[in-house]
């Protein structure tokens, strides 16, 4: 009984933080608006679900939402799935690099992304100039932009890392020798896959392929710039009610259906997450891994391997040259008919030719990028490391369970909404924070908390109760215990979750676009500065700047893959 | 080893952002300077040395919240006008007036500079919104694009329904784009509520390209930069910002502007004292600021818009490659504060669906 009280006061006591946050920056700041948005029917807050229904607009978005959802998510599945096998079952040379590379695109703003796919399938792209020049075409035959395909493309892109690495980790881990038994006893290969491998792998897939969902059902950044004006998520139908439209019941009565979808899909995540950490004789990768060297397994490695880096990676580096390309076409051709390598765009950072109060070279924007993300990492930690210990130590509890869910709200909740939220709600001493630079930390910390979380969870459920115990009967308090065992075994899990808030940070930029001072631009908004303004040198200028956000971002992606070595991670 | 380089990992932007963080307000000899809080868009940008003057010459510190489009900015402001967190709002636009105005955030003030000012800059007659710029959101084209091809540019937007001119226009659109609103307007103020959807069915016909955002639509679609639509609905001062903005000196800009009656619509944007401020007096201040010449001049290189105080003399690059349209189209405020959401979902309808 004793026993039992004091554990349910320990767990008051680690969710005091992370639920108080929530309280204060989620919950507080959405409830004011949407009520404030409501209130704006002056028919009663009900009305406007009333009209909202029986219109067209609620239902036919949200179907557009799922069927597009549904769509990219089955194609990341079938471009991951093989990925995670090859990183799950094979070592060979380049594959830290290889899986660091192909964590880049998640970390990276849409702004960026849109170039990036600009510059490789535009009609001024890679693709296009070579097509033009081999089949000596006048216009270009690709059309990128402003499709379904953009749409799908883009999320494939973004997402498929989850599937490399919550699949790939997992699968690592299972125990060969049970697909080897299978084989042994007369299934042929793709038997011994169906009915052994893909039942336990299972929950791992489903699991991944759920986050996935998550994050392509409140796409935004995507829709707009890469779909076009034909498509609409209800995440950008949201921003049109309520900036174009000023419609802001019909936003709001939008924002609590995205919430409500969200909240189911969060819950059977963390359902299938708690699944996944039963313990099935997980073995070490020594024994799961094996060197590529038949012929056939080369054959197919290389085949995958080209695969991802033409998805994931040529976007990327066709953005890196364009940003040492000279873009410029000579007077009167169409196109440069002779690129010529030029640093001048990067040059061109550091110098402030209009004596803008706003204008900030690249190192001080990478500082203020760093500052925050520093800021995030920290706050996020502080935060997660509390809801981690709680969650690891109640595994079955349904309040658990419906937490867990909770946490991972913020990331399908619209960033209009929310950054509108923080000037209605945040607006009293001592917490009149409108125009704090503190904002931007606070709107990252909730975007990186549910994936500290997700990182520590398992790490610290993977600790014996048993040392715990010993260390607490040599007499060691309840802070020692967390100091001297906990802390020290999940050190590379922290280190990763650190990584992760602090990379998600450097590429945030929905939400800082909202808050942040003009005096300290992050990257991200320092590279809409530049094109959003007409002439060569500001385009070439912002095609510079997301190629050093591309470097910083991947030096972190290969910083946590070196850690990660031994971790079954969720992602 | 790796826990070194971990420590340089969190060390290393700790100082970066000490370092880069002095901030040094100059401060007048005796009180510490009050604070001026202006609210406007992510687009606003003035010189340094302008801003500096005004805060020695009233011992202030001005501290610009400028976060999100002209749009959103907008927002923030109504939603907060009960309690405000800033003292002026610069920034909209007239084709967003209608709201700032029907929300009532703004309180009068009849600035002494307002005489200097033309009338047609000034639509709000109760002087709750100041007039400070102006910019045309004009039709742009390639011009090697069409030399080429000996083909004569279009002249005015009834040439765009023509078959010489199918697939060569790429247009913003209304409900995401601040110039693609402004365009609609033009459209609507040239051939009237109950024609222009046609001439939009017409260009829907000849195979317009509608993008969500200006970037897309210069930097992707556009000729100019090696996209297939040698048309683009831009600003007049675009081309004079190409020549500014070129890596290699241009002696012309690649691109023209068609300025034909009716084809252009003339953004005009506003500053005005949210109700509530505390600092009443600076507020008046600063919008006498903006609106004297000091101001008006910096404007042009900073922020691509032009002074309404006609006293201010424009750099010499615009005076040579502006082009200004004589007759822009016109909408009053009143229809567009009647109609501005059935437009734009009227235009949805018909050219999206």
């Amino acid at each position: 009984m004793i026993l039992k009280r004091h554990r349910t006061i320990t767990a008051i006591l680690l969710w005091l933080a992370p639920i108080c946050f929530l309280l204060l920056f989620y919950f507080f700041p959405l409830g004011s608006i949407l009520k404030l948005s409501l209130a704006r029917s002056q028919q009663g807050l009900l009305s406007p679900f009333l009209q909202a229904f029986n219109s067209a607009i609620p239902w036919r978005v949200l179907g557009f939402t799922l069927w597009q959802a549904i769509l990219s998510t089955i194609l990341t599945l079938a471009l991951g799935l093989p990925g995670a096998y090859l990183f799950a079952h094979y070592n060979f040379r380049g594959k830290p690099l290889l899986q660091a590379l192909t964590g880049i695109p998640f970390l990276m703003p849409t702004l960026v992304v849109a170039s990036a796919f600009n510059a490789l399938l535009g009609p001024n792209g890679w693709l296009n100039i070579g097509l033009m020049q081999v089949f000596k075409l006048t216009s270009p035959p690709v059309q990128f932009t402003n499709t379904f395909t953009a749409i799908l493309v883009a999320h494939v892109f973004y997402n498929t890392t989850i599937i490399l690495r919550m699949v790939g980790d997992f699968w690592s881990h299972l125990d060969p020798r049970l697909g080897q038994a299978a084989r042994m006893l007369g299934a042929n290969r793709w038997q011994a896959i169906r009915l052994v491998t893909m039942p336990l792998l299972a929950p791992a897939i489903a699991a991944a392929a759920l986050l996935v969902f998550i994050f392509d059902f409140t796409s935004f950044g995507v829709i707009l710039i890469l779909g076009g004006p034909r498509f609409a998520t209800l995440e950008v139908e949201i921003y049109y009610q309520t900036i174009s439209l000023f419609n802001l019941p019909l936003a709001a009565v939008l924002s609590i259906l995205q919430l409500a979808c969200t909240l189911v899909l969060t819950i059977l995540y963390t359902r299938l997450i708690s699944r996944l950490s039963i313990p099935l004789s997980l073995k070490s990768r020594i024994v799961t891994q094996r060197r590529l060297t038949s012929p056939r397994s080369k054959l197919m490695a290389g085949m995958i391997i080209v695969t991802l880096l033409t998805l994931l990676i040529l976007p990327l580096a066709a953005l890196a040259v364009r940003s040492v390309t000279r873009i410029e076409p000579n007077r009167g051709e169409q196109t440069v008919t002779s690129p010529g390598f030029t640093l001048d765009f990067y040059r061109a950072l550091e110098i402030n030719n209009t004596d803008s109060i706003f204008y900030a070279p690249p190192s001080t924007a990478i500082a203020v990028s760093l500052g925050y993300a520093l800021a995030t990492t920290v706050l996020a930690l502080m935060l997660g490391l509390p809801a981690a210990l709680a969650l690891s130590r109640e595994t079955a509890s349904p309040i658990s369970h419906g937490l867990d869910a909770i946490l991972m709200l913020p990331l399908g909740t619209s960033a209009v909404t929310l950054g509108l939220g923080f000037i209605v709600a945040l607006d009293k001493p001592p917490l009149d924070l409108r125009s704090s630079w503190i904002l931007v930390p606070l709107a990252h910390t909730l975007v990186a908390f549910p994936f500290v979380v997700r990182n520590l969870t398992p790490a610290l459920r993977s600790i014996h109760p048993r040392m715990r115990q010993a260390a607490a009967v040599l007499g060691a308090s309840p802070g020692n215990v967390l100091r001297y065992i906990d802390i020290p075994l999940i050190g590379r899990s922290l280190l990763v979750a650190s990584t992760f808030a602090f990379t998600i940070s450097l590429g945030e930029f929905g939400a800082t676009s909202l808050i942040a001072r003009p005096e300290y631009p992050t990257v991200p908004i320092a590279i809409y500065r530049l094109i959003s303004r007409p002439g060569e040198l500001n385009f070439g200028q912002a095609l510079a700047l997301s190629t050093i956000l591309m470097l910083v971002a991947g030096a972190g992606m290969l910083l946590i893959d070196r850690m990660r070595i031994r971790d079954i991670g969720e992602f | 080893m790796k826990t070194k380089f971990l420590y340089l990992f969190i060390v290393i932007p700790l100082i970066i952002s000490a370092c880069s963080q002095t901030s040094g307000s100059p401060t007048n000899a005796g009180t510490a300077p009050r604070t001026l809080t202006v609210m406007t868009h992510d687009s606003f940008a003035a010189s340094k040395s302008v801003i500096s003057a005004f805060e020695t010459t009233n011992n202030v510190k001005v501290q610009f919240i400028a976060s999100g489009d002209a749009g959103t900015a907008l927002n923030k402001a109504i939603l907060s006008k009960d309690n405000p967190f800033a003292d002026v709002f610069y920034g909209v636009d007239n084709t967003f007036l209608s709201r700032a105005l029907t929300e009532d955030i703004f309180q009068p003030y009849k600035s002494s500079l307002l005489a200097d000012i033309p009338t047609q800059y000034k639509l709000d007659p109760q002087n709750r919104a100041l007039p400070v710029d102006w910019g045309d959101v004009c039709l742009n084209y390639d011009k090697s694009y069409f030399s080429q091809r000996d083909l004569q540019p279009p002249q005015n937007l009834e040439d765009l329904l023509k078959p010489e001119y199918k697939n060569m226009l790429v247009v913003e659109n209304p409900a995401t784009s601040s110039p693609g609103l402004a365009f609609l307007l033009a459209t609507i103020g040239h051939f009237g509520t109950d024609m222009y959807l046609d001439f939009w069915r017409g260009l829907v016909a000849n195979n317009v390209q509608v993008v969500n955002d200006w970037e897309t639509a210069y930097y992707t679609n556009f000729s100019r930069w090696g996209g297939n639509q040698p048309v683009v609905v831009s600003y007049s001062s675009s081309p004079p910002f190409e020549v500014l903005g070129s890596k290699t000196p241009l002696t012309e800009p690649q691109t023209a502007v068609i300025t034909s009656d009716g084809s252009c619509f003339r953004q005009i944007e506003f500053v005005g004292i949210l109700h509530g401020t505390k600092n009443l007096d600076l507020a008046e201040k600063w919008v006498d600021f903006m609106l004297s010449i000091t101001f008006q001049e910096d404007m042009p290189l900073q922020m691509y818009v032009f002074p309404v105080n006609p006293n201010a003399k424009l750099n010499e690059t615009f005076q040579k490659f502006l082009a200004i349209p004589e007759n822009p189209a016109y909408v009053s405020l009143q229809e567009i504060a009647a109609n501005r959401e059935a437009w734009i979902n009227a235009w949805t309808e018909t050219v999206l669906r």
